[in-house]
């Protein structure tokens, strides 16, 4: 009977934990400053968040059936494999639309380096036409 | 315990979800908007997991599986569209 006790707190912590990993990557996509720190919250809060109740739904179903089930297993394994490919395509768009950024995101990625061709004139290496 | 777990957990994705009605609204550039409803599909299939707990049935995980798959063929089309100007080249 202390098993079930057990179980039933290990369900109910997983799911206000996914709830509030939910919320907290939401809430830092609506609140945060520019699009490359908007990324951040719905790319790995969010995915902890839902894996913590996919999780709990698992467990609560193995503990009432008394074997487990594939599906959850797989929506989590989808999940997992795709939140960072979407994310990586919308950090790839955002640099080419070169959206702005607040000074406080660091780093200096190509993609937003201006285009150096065509301003000073190059040379030829071989001796002789200069 | 459980019920109020589950409450609780339940009004936590709403509040999220109504979190990313606010900035598919405002979203200043396209990118944001897609995100948002990126998002928002995980959202919803935590909502739809949740449903399945209270309600004690195991009928809604197939649609959650294909609203995960949908979410991201989706997510990825409007990305390539935005990068490339076409989806399939």
């Amino acid at each position: 009977m202390t098993l079930y006790v057990l179980l039933e707190g290990l369900i109910a912590f997983l799911l206000v934990a996914g709830g509030a990993f939910a919320f907290i990557g939401s809430l830092g996509m609506a609140h945060l400053q520019d699009f490359y720190m908007r990324l951040h919250g719905p790319t790995k809060a969010t995915t902890l968040g839902i894996g913590c109740m996919l999780a709990a739904s698992m467990l609560y179903f193995w503990v009432i059936d008394g074997q487990p089930h594939v599906q959850e297993m797989l929506i989590t394994l989808f999940l997992f494999i795709t939140a960072p490919v979407s994310a990586h395509l919308l950090a790839k768009t955002g640099l080419h639309l070169r959206l702005r950024r607040a000074d406080r995101t660091r780093g200096d990625p190509p993609e937003l380096r201006d285009e150096e061709v065509g301003e000073k004139p190059v040379p030829h290496p071989d001796l002789g036409h200069g | 315990m459980l019920d109020f777990a589950l409450w609780t957990s339940m009004a936590l994705v709403v509040a999220a979800l109504l979190l990313n009605v606010y900035r598919l609204a405002v979203g200043p550039d396209m990118p944001d908007r897609l995100l948002a409803l990126d998002t928002m599909y995980v959202n919803s299939i935590a909502l739809i997991v949740l449903m399945g707990l209270w309600l004690n049935t195991k009928t809604y995980f197939e649609s959650a599986l294909l609203i995960a798959m949908l979410g991201f063929i989706s997510t990825v089309a409007v990305c390539k569209y935005l990068l490339r100007g076409d989806i399939i080249e």
